[in-house]
């Protein structure tokens, strides 16, 4: 009786979730609605639109740049950059950071120089990777990776850090050993901070093919938007940045679909629709 | 009394541990026990009396600093793979479901899956969580996460199971419907069980024998036999004059205990 209440509880609370996640998305487009719309009518009136270019300008220059423009070129360009960086940079990120997480002695002496070398400002190094490796794609992807490795390489070793004593103890009780105990244990307890480092890192993978493209480039959408604003275009440039968030936007989507997958059961106040679960 | 019939054998185990100021503390000292096969020995004593050091002593999480503990005339730490242990926290893996989390144990062991799904699912139905094998701990009550806990311990068939208070968290009617699952089921398999309680009332309803622990260091105070008979029915073991005994008795016993043990500053 007690666990069927319970359960008849969980089936209301997760009716209600659904119920404010239908509210939530009408207030965001309410919101959008009205930022936008505002932009647009002040534009021309308020303000010169020359400065501040307006929503309908900005969406007709995107449809312009993607249908008779150098779009994809430069697109490839950046993505190119994005993923190969961030591929590398994540692999080896978690292939240091899991083990060393379990080795207290390494840790301990590789932390200052980790802590030295994630404390340059990565920009700054930007203009010497332009010296090492040209104007290409190269810089790029080496900055991408500085900027990825560091972010999955602190997380996944926080994250096997972070693993609770007791369900180590008792896995090794239960006759866990080295490997067992790392892939059954170890590792899903660390998959909340391991997919946190993913997540978080890939504003970072954006920001750094964006800088490396504005330092010295020939293509790419950071060497683009450079381009509109060298002419005084606050359209292009809007533009550009447009295309830039709904790819972080798309990246983020990405993750947070694997993300609901391999963290399916965590509770729901933690993670927004794991209550579904086993219901 | 030493005898080789016995299944596990406490023999003078000392535990002596580094305190930070550069002192040392007798967590337990000398405990000598002799455990028959298929015995239910429950030990109550005062908090910080060496209860939880004896047990991470059995399960090889710790060595003793003087010594030994064997199971059939063996040292207990070549034989881990034959313990089954169950925590006093709730301790289901929340990324298993109850299902996998029964079966980890199993899983380690190497058993075929298809194995595997029928020994959880025999060993569940048998307390009654039948239905909620997949669903993730978080899911569950916790009179529920506990019993999972207890069968993912008998998963493997261990020849001694170790509890280390896992009744302590739950609600007084959630505590004695375990209780009485667990005296089923022990009743069933026959396996040697030491059960650490600070509840003195379990300890005796539980027990065929209560061993009470001096407040630290701890030493083993007095060995009880308790006399019920079997079956046990918890509900109306209240009104057993032999309980009574035992339970005036021992907290007798147990209250001197505790208070030493409060006068240390515990």
């Amino acid at each position: 009786m007690l666990d069927a209440g319970k359960s008849e509880q969980q089936i209301k609370s997760a009716a209600k979730g659904k119920r404010a996640f239908d509210t939530t998305l009408i207030w965001q487009l309410a919101i959008l609605v009205v930022l936008l719309g505002s932009w647009e009518i002040l534009s021309g009136r308020l303000f010169d639109s020359f400065w501040v270019s307006k929503p309908s300008l900005i969406i007709g220059y995107i449809y312009n740049w993607v249908v008779n423009g150098d779009f994809f070129r430069h697109l490839n360009a950046t993505m190119t950059e994005i993923i190969v960086g961030y591929s590398i940079g994540a692999a080896l990120g978690l292939a240091l950071g899991l083990p060393i997480g379990r080795m207290e002695k390494t840790a301990k002496i590789l932390d200052p120089f980790l802590l030295a070398l994630n404390g340059i400002p990565r920009v700054a190094l930007a203009p010497l990777f332009v010296i090492w490796f040209g104007i290409g794609i190269t810089p790029k992807i080496v900055l991408v990776f500085t900027l990825v490795f560091f972010v999955v390489f602190y997380n996944s070793y926080a994250g096997v850090r972070s693993v609770e004593r007791r369900y180590v103890d008792l896995a090794w009780v239960m006759g866990a050993r080295s490997f067992s105990l790392f892939t059954k244990v170890i590792l899903p307890a660390a998959m909340p901070y391991i997919i946190l480092g993913l997540k978080l890192s890939i504003p970072y993978a954006v920001i750094g093919a964006i800088i490396g493209e504005f330092i010295a480039s020939s293509e790419g959408l950071g060497h683009k938007i450079q381009l509109e604003t060298s002419v005084y275009n606050t359209t292009g440039t809007m533009g550009g940045i447009v295309v830039l968030m709904i790819l972080v936007v798309f990246l983020n989507s990405l993750l947070a679909w694997i993300e609901r997958r391999a963290l399916a059961w965590r509770p729901p106040s933690r993670s927004g629709d794991a209550g579904g679960q086993g219901l | 009394m030493q005898s080789s019939s016995d299944f596990l054998i406490f023999d003078k185990v000392t535990k002596v541990f580094e305190s930070p100021d550069g002192g040392t503390v007798t967590a337990l000292d000398n405990f000598s026990l002799n455990v028959a096969d298929g015995e239910f020995v429950t030990v109550v004593g005062p908090s910080g009396c060496g209860k939880s050091t004896l047990l991470n002593l059995v399960v090889g999480l710790d060595k003793p600093s003087s010594g030994q503990i064997l199971i059939n005339g063996k040292p207990a730490w070549q034989q881990l793979l034959n313990i089954g242990y169950v925590t006093q926290e709730d301790n289901l893996y929340p990324w298993r479901t109850l299902r996998e989390n029964v079966e980890f144990p199993l899983e380690i062991r190497g058993m075929a899956k298809s194995e595997r799904r029928k020994r959880s699912e025999e060993l569940l139905q048998r307390v009654g969580l039948a239905g909620f094998e997949n669903r993730y701990a978080h899911q569950l009550s916790g009179g529920m996460r506990q019993r999972g806990n207890i069968v993912r311990a008998l998963s493997f068939d261990p020849g001694l199971i170790i509890m280390d208070e896992p009744f302590g968290p739950l609600d007084a009617q959630t505590r004695i419907v375990l209780q009485q699952q667990l005296l089923d089921l022990w009743l069933q398999d026959k396996k040697t069980v030491i059960f650490i309680t600070h509840d003195l009332q379990e300890a005796i309803a539980l027990g065929d024998r209560v061993v009470v622990m001096t407040a630290r260091p701890g030493r083993i105070r007095s060995v009880y036999d308790i006399k019920l008979s079997r079956p046990r029915d918890l509900h109306h073991l209240h009104d057993d004059p032999e309980f009574r005994t035992a339970l005036s008795d021992l907290w007798d016993e147990l209250a001197d205990e505790v208070s030493a043990a409060n006068a240390m500053g515990r």
